[in-house]
Parts: structure tokens; sequence; C-alpha cells
């Protein structure tokens, strides 16, 4: 129908951080498709450098607001790795409960501030009408969930001061522990209700593509090996020997490619690669949910979203309820020239951090990839594919779907800019 | 009459938007009765920057479109509020003014590239500022109370 036009979008909404969006369509073809994430440089990986190592963890948690404590975790975990420390049992409960906070929050925040209204055919949650109302006040009542979790282990939901390099200093008080597990037992129903709209939701965008996912024991997100739907196993400090650098020259932001190829993470290549490893009582109660996976289509990263909500809340309580946390020995940390690695899953997929440090101690080099990059060459691909689907649409139809799919997603482009490789001169 | 409010995310971690979705969680009921907010990307794709009462302000400022959008801003809006310690005094989101030489000349053709400052500022160097919200993350309750004065000040409660 439309030979040539251009959509542009200035600021997408609804997401973390900012983007914005170029198409160009030519003769009927699809030109060009330009994802620029625009969010200005903060140059973490220079920053960090000759900083104390004790201090880096706290530093790179300030490069994203809503996963801060995905930063902060990977990062400790790759100084624990280089130095050599072992963090005790109790200490590795805590970072996944912790982690479960994040999750549910950030999770929560994504799937009914940012999609619902999609799907309820509203342009924003603000905007809901009384019918719908109920859900904004279940919407809350999760989010502050994650957050009051976060907050007793972490003893803040953004940028958490409790944890440290080995240990935490401080443990979680019992009466606000009981809080939290009848907090987290309250919200469970709201979850199950999260679950089935996103299950009934009829948007789909399937095509095939390779899944990469650090996959655990006890779906916790932290320690594991990385798997993928290419069947190859990677240890997590070989990661990055896997990827390649795509240096895309319009965006203040690298993407990757995983052997070669486009490739997602996220919660929807978690559900895929993983799944069996939910907890038990999830498992057990939305099994028919859970059967939906493996799946192809974009939008049930948003169902395997809520599927974690309900694994999280369903482990946090089994944790909290069967651990008694005592005061623990001081880490011991001996201090030498050294490297290590740390991978964890983030709410938006596989985070790795690598560390060298000097025989002081001080960082001499760090480098991350965040999970939005590695998602961002798939995402402009499936762009182009879906423009190229629609060309007989309107344009205006055609740019809310599209700002649909990369809702889907869940990118953040503030972790995406917070790095530089010198390299694509 | 509700407060007209805006909320603005410049260079930064948005780690303060992320507070103020989470104070949301307990004060939503009582925010909808009194506060309009008719600016806010995260919540919403239709915008309107016209006469604002109170734009709350994230993140330093890094470029000079960023320069030139909070100026714009700042004319659409009666009070300005820099929340967080990036708007507030820039950091961390400044880190690269402290940089050394060679540092500096390592990122320099991004800064070329995308339009970057010669250094990262906070909002007072660039635009009057009525409120500061300190904190990374910006301190809950000092928000609340600003919140609060400028509700009792344009006669919302």
């Amino acid at each position: 129908m439309h030979e040539d036009f251009d959509i542009s979008i200035d600021g997408l909404s609804k997401m973390e951080g900012h983007a914005s969006l170029d198409v160009k369509v030519r003769n009927g073809k699809v030109e060009s498709v330009k994802l620029r994430i625009s969010e200005s440089k903060r140059f973490y990986t220079q920053a960090i450098r000759g900083k104390q190592f004790q201090t880096v963890p706290q530093l790179v948690s300030r490069i994203c607001g809503t996963c801060s404590i995905a930063h902060l975790t990977c990062c400790t975990e790759a100084v624990e790795k280089a130095l050599g420390v072992q963090p005790s049992e109790q200490t590795v409960l805590l970072r996944k409960l912790m982690t479960y906070g994040m999750m549910i929050r950030d999770h929560a925040m994504h799937l009914y501030l940012f999609c619902l209204p999609d799907i309820l055919g509203k342009d924003s949650v603000l905007d809901f009408d009384e019918r719908q109302h109920e859900l904004v006040h279940q919407a809350f009542d999760v989010k502050k969930v994650g957050n009051d979790l976060s907050k007793l282990i972490g003893g803040r939901a953004i940028h958490p001061f409790y944890s440290q390099i080995g240990s935490f200093s401080h443990l979680p008080d019992k009466e606000e522990t009981k809080k939290v597990i009848d907090e987290l037992k309250k919200v469970r129903s709201h979850v199950f209700e999260l679950i089935r709209i996103f299950y009934d939701c009829p948007f789909s965008f399937r095509r095939k593509t390779t899944f990469v996912a650090l996959t655990t024991e006890d779906f916790s997100f932290l320690e594991g090996v990385i798997n993928s739907t290419q069947k190859i196993i990677i240890p997590e400090e070989n990661y990055w020997e896997h990827l390649h650098r795509v240096i895309i020259p319009y965006s203040e932001a690298t993407g990757f490619e995983f052997e070669g190829k486009e490739f997602m993470v996220g919660a929807l290549a978690r559900m895929n690669l993983n799944r069996e490893k939910l907890h038990k009582e999830t498992r057990n109660d939305i099994a028919k949910y859970i059967r939906t996976f493996p799946s192809d289509n974009v939008y049930h990263n948003n169902l395997a979203q809520a599927i974690e909500i309900m694994h999280c809340i369903d482990h946090s309580i089994e944790i909290l309820e069967s651990t008694e946390f005592k005061k623990e020995p001081k880490v011991d940390v001996r201090i030498k020239e050294c490297k290590g690695v740390g991978v964890i899953e983030a709410p938006r997929g596989t985070l790795y951090y690598a560390i060298n440090l000097d025989k002081e101690g001080k960082i001499l080099y760090g480098n991350l990839v965040i999970p939005t990059a590695q998602n961002q060459i798939k995402m402009e691909n499936d762009i182009r594919n879906l423009v190229a689907k629609n060309l007989d649409k309107d344009k205006e139809f055609i740019q809310y779907e599209i700002e649909k799919l990369i809702r889907a997603y869940d990118p953040c482009m503030t972790c995406a800019t917070h790095f530089l490789k010198v390299n694509w001169i | 009459m509700k407060l007209r409010v805006g909320l603005f995310s410049f260079t930064s971690d948005e780690g303060c938007s992320m507070i103020f979705l989470e104070l949301m969680n307990t004060h939503f009921s009582g925010w909808e009765k009194l506060i309009d907010l008719r600016y806010s990307k995260l919540l919403r794709s239709k915008n309107d920057l016209k006469d604002l009462d109170v734009a709350l302000v994230e993140g330093a400022i890094s470029t000079f479109k960023e320069e030139k959008k909070l100026k714009e801003i700042r004319e659409n809006t009666k009070k300005l509020v820099a929340i967080g310690s990036c708007a507030v005094n820039g950091s961390p989101s400044n880190q690269r003014n402290f940089f050394s030489d060679d540092t500096k000349n390592e990122i320099r053709f991004v800064l070329d590239n995308f339009g970057h400052r010669d250094k990262v500022s906070p909002l007072n160097e660039i635009v009057k500022v009525d409120d500061y919200v300190p904190g990374c993350p910006m301190e809950e309750e000092k928000f609340l109370e600003v919140l609060d004065k400028y509700l009792k000040e344009f006669k919302v409660v």
C-alpha cells in the first residue's frame, strides 16, 4: 500500500531509559531500522579504574536504578571469584532473597505499569477506568512486596547497602521477616491473576532464534552454567569468548552476537531453558501456564516474567520460613593481583562482569555485558520483520505495534549505555 | 483542582524515578485525587509539557540536547525541583569531569559524536532550581515533604 514512508519515534515511552527509533521504507521495502539508544553515556568502565575493590559494587549499582541489585550482586561475585572469597551458605541465601525482591519489583513494574496498558487498550496505568482499578491496586501491592523483601535483606530496594564482599553487614529483623512472609502470601493470588492475563493475551510475534540463559539448579538466577538452545554449555568464566561485540554507530550502546548469531536473553530464554527448575509450589499450581514453554513468541517473555514472580514468591517464603539467620564471623579477604568473572541472571537477562585487580586491590580493568545490549540486534531485526509484514497498514498502527514489541522485550536503555569500548573508529 | 506535575529524567540511572514509582505503592490512592501527572515518559506515551506547576527533574545534564530540553521545561513550569544527587550536584553521573587527560582523550570521540557538552552539570548551573531533594537514590521523606509543600502552596490541599 505504502511505497515510501518514514517512522520516527523520538523518545520511546514506558520503558527504562531513553531511546528513539527511525524506520525508513522505500519502494515498498524496509530499507533501514535504527534503534538509537540515546541515553547519555556515563562511562562507568572508565570510572571504576583505580578504585579500591570494596567500593566498586556500590558504585556500579548506580548503572541502573531498577536493577541495581543485579549490578551490585554480579560485580560482588566477580570480585569474590577474583580474590578467592567463598561466601557462606547463609550469605548465598540472603543474596537469593535480595535478588528475588528485585525480580518481583522490577517484573511487576514492567508488567503492570508498562505492558498492561497495551492489553487493556489504555495509554497509561493512570488512565485505567473504575473496572480496571482493582488491577492498579494489585500492581502496587505486588511491587511493594518486592520492595519490602529487598529492604528486609539489603536495607533498601534501590542501591542496598547491607551487601558486602563475602557477607551481609546486617541480618533480617525477625518481626519484619514475619510481616514480609505474610505480604508474600497475600499477593500470591494477585500474581495468579496476572499470569492468567498474560496467558490470555492474544499478542503474538513468533520467530526462530537462539535463546541463552544462565541455568541454575533452583532457578535462583545466581550460580550455574550458561546454557543455550544451541545446546552449548559454557562455564560462567568463559562466556565472553562466545560473544562478539557488534558496533552500532548510531547508538550510544553496542550490540552482541552469540556464536556469531543474533540471540535473545531474558525471562523467555530462562523459561525455555530452565523451567523444570522452578519452585515445586509454582510448578504444581500453574502447570497449565508453564506448558506454554518452550515458546518462540516474543510476547511470552511477559508471561515468563509473571511466572517468575510466582517462583520468587514461593522460594522466598520457603527460605524465610525455614532459615534461622545467625551472625557469622568476618570474612577473611587477602588482597592480591587477580582476575575474576561473575555471571548472573538480571531481570532482563544474562549479566556479565569481569574484574581485574592489582596487588593493592585497585581495579585495573573492568568489563561488563548487559542484557539489553545482547538483545539489541535481535530486537532491531524483529522490528524490521514486523514492519515488512505490516506494510499494508497505516503508519500509526505500525508505530504502535513497534512500541508494543519493544516493550515486550523489556529493554533497559539506562543499563545499555553505562560503558564504552573504544574500538569502533 | 490538581497539582500539574511532570517527571523528567536526564543523565542518570533513573533510580529516583524508581523511588517515585515505589512511593506510589503506598501513596497512589491519595495522589490520584491530588496530582495530575501530565508528563512522564515512564508511564505515558502521550505527554503534555505545557503549564506545569511542578517539574520533578532527575539526572545531570550531559548533552546539548538535554540542556535545551531542561530550559524548555523551565519555561513551562512554575516550580522546578532537582531530585537525587545527579540533579542536585551532578554526582555520580558527572564522573567524566574528573577523568585524567588520557581517559578524557579515550572517550573524546563519543562526546563529539553524540553531542555531549564539555562537562556534566547539575541542574542549577543551567536553570533556576526552586527545591532540592538530595540522596542517591533521593531521600523519600524529603521528597514527600517538598511535594506536600507545593500541594499547599498551590492550594490543592
